[in-house]
């Protein structure tokens, strides 16, 4: 499946901050094909650093989608079936409108001067998306992570154009843990010297302070088994420790290597905002009752959980769901088995798959799709 | 199987899903219900009631790898323990609440046919019963925690944790002012029409409040 990534321009863009975003680009990538009654699509929503290119093999760059395990025919999200969207979040640097876009006022990189975003802004570009694409209600938004979040935010803001949603290791909110984590990254950050006040396009830009807010990402990313399992105390390329500051273990190098992978790949200001954007991330916005917030959804819900996640840990999911049997809403949720913490979601594909797709199947029958 | 045994044999009830107690339940639920089935195993009388009866099919289920089979049969299923995950449930959310060949395997036994009443406006109750004559041989001669068809495992290994026989049923029903709507008492396949608990293997109850 070779892919292309599309674009297309909205006029403007109302924001919770109260700022408007004149104009906004979006790009996304669409893989199947949407049936004539418009109601096989599904929305993919990508996690903190993930773009519009999920799956399939990208025409331009020859890499497989982030979740090309997942989607594609015969997968999970079987494109033979279902028509797949996925686009790029606002505030990104993956081609949709971000601190990185040029400010059509100054005619320079927004940089700091890019309003402050939240995940329902990010959800409502989405759907603007949608509108755009000529569908009145999606079969499906899934999602991983800050994936989650958006999913979870679609069926409370948009409840009569998501008929399911697969919220998958996710929150409700965003708990002092996981703030605190964000925070050393942002601080990283903004604690190196070339990060500038944020106005580094077009020079060095913070490559350490971004490298290192990685690392502890990646540290989240993973749980104690995995990394025991992938590197223990291995040294690298050496047989006795090197009593300097040089890398000694096989893991020291390993977060090196993504910290420095990611600073190409990565804007430092998108990880600012982003990370505030998942920060400020509450469904019941403030009032603590998940229960009332979720009320008024009209989706079947699936949501799933790995056992060794610890940065978005099944509590959270749980209380996603009992709040909504509480109000007897058609949830079912699994917790599934994996070592590999946080990124199971990526990487555990087999149950995954099975869970997914079944209930992908009687979602569409519900609404009598094909058998 | 002694004769005794086949004399008091009524009408053959055919089975569901490999089983009679299924295809007792399945002709209780009305078209279109709400159905919750505590300990819904892999969801499969769930999937069929979906799919014959168009209810709408909810369960829970505290295996892991069976709940994982259930959602993929496309059932509703919340992985959780009966004993806790009934309570997020307002009242009368659901028509039936099944309870199959579990009640005896719950910690609190009582309690869950209360909840049960309280989220479903019926409860259908399928449990071995405990009063068979069988077991009741089996305890007598053998001087040990029996062990027959109906309760196979060792005493050490049973996930039973209470018993009760088609009496002690009907007694909690009286005491806590129950209703039952139907009883039907298995032996195989065959529905039992007298001395019920002598030769009842599964009792089938439907209870109301």
């Amino acid at each position: 499946m070779i892919t292309e990534t599309q674009h297309v321009q909205f006029d403007s863009l109302g924001l919770d901050s109260g700022a408007t975003l004149e104009p906004v680009d979006v790009v996304y990538e669409t893989y199947g094909e949407l049936n004539a009654e418009r109601s096989n699509a599904i929305l993919i929503l990508h996690a903190f650093t993930g773009d519009a290119h999920a799956a399939g093999v990208s025409r331009k760059t020859g890499k497989p989608g982030w979740w090309d395990n997942m989607i594609g025919p015969g997968k999970a999200f079987d494109t033979e079936k279902y028509f797949v969207i996925c686009s790029n979040v606002l505030g990104g640097c993956m081609g949709t409108t971000g601190p990185s876009s040029t400010n059509p006022k100054t005619g320079k990189p927004y940089a700091m001067e890019f309003p402050v975003i939240t995940i329902a802004d990010m959800v409502r570009l989405q759907r603007m998306l949608i509108d755009h694409l000529g569908i009145d209600r999606l079969l499906a938004v899934a999602g991983g992570s800050m994936g989650a979040m958006q999913a979870l935010q679609w069926t409370v803001d948009y409840p009569d154009r998501v008929a399911a949603a697969i919220p998958i290791a996710g929150t409700w909110r965003h708990s002092a843990q996981q703030i605190a984590f964000n925070e050393v990254g942002r601080q990283a950050i903004m604690a190196d010297p070339d990060w500038n006040g944020g106005d580094y396009y077009g020079g060095k830009g913070p490559a350490r302070g971004l490298a290192i807010a990685r690392m502890i990402g990646h540290i989240t990313y993973m749980s104690d088994e995995s990394m025991r399992e992938k590197f223990g105390r291995r040294l690298r390329e050496k047989e006795k420790f090197g009593f300097d500051f040089e890398i000694d273990f096989e893991v020291e190098s390993y977060l090196r290597y993504r910290g420095t992978q990611f600073v190409g790949r990565f804007d430092a200001n998108s990880y600012l905002y982003i990370t505030k954007a998942m920060d400020y991330f509450d469904i019941t916005n403030g009032s603590g009752s998940l229960a009332a917030a979720l009320e008024h959804t009209q989706s079947r819900f699936l949501l799933i959980s790995f056992t060794s996640d610890w940065l978005y840990p099944s509590y959270q999911s749980q209380e996603i769901v009992n709040a909504l049997r509480g109000r007897n809403k058609d949830v079912a949720y699994c917790e599934l088995s994996s070592n590999y913490g946080h990124d199971a979601f990526l990487v555990e594909v087999g149950e995954q798959t099975e869970v997914v797709r079944g209930f992908l199947a009687s979602t569409y029958r519900m609404l009598g799709g094909n058998k | 199987m002694p004769l005794a045994a086949e004399l008091y044999r009524g009408p053959f009830v055919r089975q569901l899903l490999g089983r009679s107690d299924y295809r007792i339940i399945s002709e209780l639920i009305e078209p279109r219900a709400r159905v919750l089935d505590l300990g819904c195993g892999d969801g499969e009388l769930l999937a069929w009631l979906a799919e014959n009866k168009n209810v709408d099919a909810r369960g829970i289920e505290i295996d892991r790898t069976k709940v994982q089979r259930a959602i993929a049969r496309g059932v509703s299923v919340y992985q959780g323990d009966i004993d806790q995950g009934l309570t997020d449930y307002p009242d009368r959310a659901f028509d039936y609440v099944i309870l199959s060949q579990t009640l005896q395997e719950t910690r609190r036994p009582l309690w869950v046919l209360r909840e049960m009443l309280r989220v479903g406006r019926r409860a259908i109750v399928a449990f071995p019963n405990f009063g068979h004559w069988q077991v009741r041989l089996a305890h007598l001669f053998s001087g040990r925690a029996p062990k027959t068809k109906l309760f196979p495992h060792n005493w050490y290994e049973s996930p039973n944790v209470h018993f009760l026989t088609v009496k002690d049923f009907e007694e909690l029903v009286d005491q806590e002012g129950w209703k039952v709507e139907r009883r039907i008492c298995l032996a195989g396949s065959h529905t039992i029409s007298f001395l019920h608990n002598l030769f009842a293997e599964v009792a089938v109850f439907m209870i109301s409040s």
